[in-house]
């Protein structure tokens, strides 16, 4: 992205509401200092690392191009539509798909209820174990660590601890 | 009576109706959406042979969506066993139906299975039970997408966990005609509860019937979610309805009067009558009803003419209501002889 008011390529990027309008700034290096903004003293290309890992639209893109394996629908349909595939898509798309369900089912991280008869002894107690332990870690990583909390608190619930050593040997 | 008995009766001033919806799709295949016709097919063979034990010594009446005329489809949406979406798709579906429609099972909507029971009154765990017998019954045949982490699997993320959605239809025009109505969908919301209205798609309730339901259907088992529903939210809003009511009256007494007189006149002389016109002043019928301030006439007439006055439902009764454009003739006919001045028996039925 260039620049607002010239051709370099631009650093800065913020958006601001002006009388209750949004307003999206894209600066370079000497336009922003101009502006007054104080650029953190680190050299450019480490700057530019930080805003691929951190930036949204970078990693939105990533998660869009992304497949479920079993019905082959894209993140970026699912985005659109809001609507799974398939049951595999579930799995296909995590961790975004946790995000997006914690947060329409207003914080709660797993079922409680029924489970099928069928599959109702066979429930597969290390799978659950092992996905929680997962998205513990990763949310611990993002720093998102209320939710790592509540996620600690399901697993207690559940009468496992986080290290897999604790729980008894269900696991092959 | 019991007191479950006595409770029915004496909510059904405030509650309409209760509505259980469990939402299932069959593991091994595709949603419908994204299903071939086959896998469609296959899914809509699977469900409506599947042997249903003891669960429903009669049966359960298979309607092929795509055999059915636009004028029975429409009925189907009036009367709520269906949705719109349903109605429209013109993929291999179809709709059964079981216990004098109290049970509707909706094959190949959004989900492969969207199972809905709904009972007059406050009969939740009714609704619930019905509901569940169906579930449990095709378990035992067919598998059920299941996830251990978030339930039964849908293809919306919002329907996951126990797949449950638990509704009521309220009728409550003192909360609306006191402006507190705004207040309620707030506090509702903070609830993770949704409030909309019954008639009409928009956020305008016609005739003052709304539709509240839960939005959150995991983190907890089915019977707290029916506890909650059944104990705590719907009595918190047939209290707060009655509490307006009473102050209304006590208030505005004479403006409730008018309107609910008013109301039952031009029904008893209109010559001509639109759909949302009628709906609107039988609300205000049983509004008049439910406050002492009508006899002679029951909250459930008012209930089936609210029904008889939709326009599939008009056609069905007054075959040449079709070719008037709006059936507004018809359906002002139907009414004054429900209500006006050839009220003897019921001529019409
Ligand atoms: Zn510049
Ligand atoms: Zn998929």
């Amino acid at each position: 992205m260039k620049c607002d008011l010239c051709d370099k390529p631009a650093l800065v990027h913020e958006v601001v509401i002006q009388n209750g309008k949004r307003v999206e700034m894209h600066l370079c290096t000497e336009h922003a200092a101009a502006k007054g903004y104080v650029l953190p003293t680190v050299p450019v290309m480490q700057m530019l690392q930080q805003f691929a890992s951190t930036g949204k639209a970078i990693k939105a893109q990533k998660s869009a191009a992304r497949r479920c394996e079993a019905c082959g629908l894209t993140f970026a349909e699912f985005r659109q539509t809001g609507r799974f595939g398939c049951a595999a898509c579930y799995d296909a798309f995590m961790p975004s798909v946790a995000a997006i369900i914690e947060r329409a089912q207003s914080g709660a991280v797993s079922h409680r209820g029924r489970t099928p008869k069928r599959i109702e002894g066979q429930a597969d107690r290390a799978a659950i174990r092992r996905q929680l332990v997962k998205e513990i870690e990763a949310a611990v990583a993002a720093e998102q660590y209320e939710r790592a909390a509540t996620l600690q608190g399901r697993l207690h619930q559940l009468g496992m601890k986080t290290n897999p050593a604790a729980d008894p040997p269900t696991e092959s | 009576m019991s007191d479950a008995a006595v409770k029915t009766l004496s909510d059904s001033d405030v509650v309409v109706s209760v509505r259980i919806r469990v939402a299932r799709n069959l593991a091994g295949f595709p949603f419908t959406g994204r299903a071939s016709d086959a896998q469609r097919q296959e899914v809509l063979q699977m469900v409506t042979h599947a042997p249903l034990g003891g669960a429903f010594p009669n049966g359960l009446a298979w309607v092929n969506m795509n055999q059915a005329s636009a004028q029975e489809r429409q009925l189907l949406v009036e009367r709520h066993l269906v949705s719109k979406h349903f109605a429209e798709s013109t993929l291999p579906r179809a709709l059964g139906l079981g216990h004098s429609e109290e049970l509707g099972v909706m094959v190949n909507e959004e989900d492969h299975l969207r199972i809905q029971s709904i009972l007059p009154g406050s009969r939740l765990n009714d609704a619930f039970e019905l509901a569940r017998s169906f579930d449990q019954a095709l378990e035992e045949t067919v598998d059920f997408a299941f996830h251990p982490r978030w339930g039964y699997l849908t293809a919306c993320p919002t329907n996951v966990g126990c797949g449950i959605r638990l509704g009521a239809m309220l009728h409550l025009p003192a909360l609306r005609y006191s402006g507190e109505i705004e207040r309620v969908k707030r506090a509702a919301k903070d609830l993770h509860l949704a409030v909309r209205g019954y008639y009409g798609e928009g956020t305008d309730a016609i005739g003052n019937f709304y539709q509240v339901s839960n939005q959150v259907t995991l983190g907890a088992s089915e019977e707290e979610l029916l506890q909650h529903f059944r104990d705590e939210v719907i009595p918190k809003l047939v209290d707060y309805e009655r509490t307006a009511r009473q102050m209304l009256l006590e208030k505005n007494r004479p403006l409730i009067e008018d309107k609910v007189y008013r109301a039952r006149a031009t029904l008893k002389v209109a010559r001509l009558l639109g759909a949302e016109e009628a709906t609107k002043l039988l609300s205000t019928l049983r509004f008049g009803i439910s406050t002492g301030l009508l006899h002679n006439l029951t909250i459930e007439r008012v209930e089936q003419l609210l029904l008889q006055v939709q326009p599939a439902h008009l056609a069905q009764i007054h075959p040449f209501a079709a070719e008037e454009e709006n059936g507004r003739l018809s359906r002002a006919l139907l009414v004054r002889r429900a209500l006006g001045d050839y009220v003897e028996g019921s001529p019409e039925s």
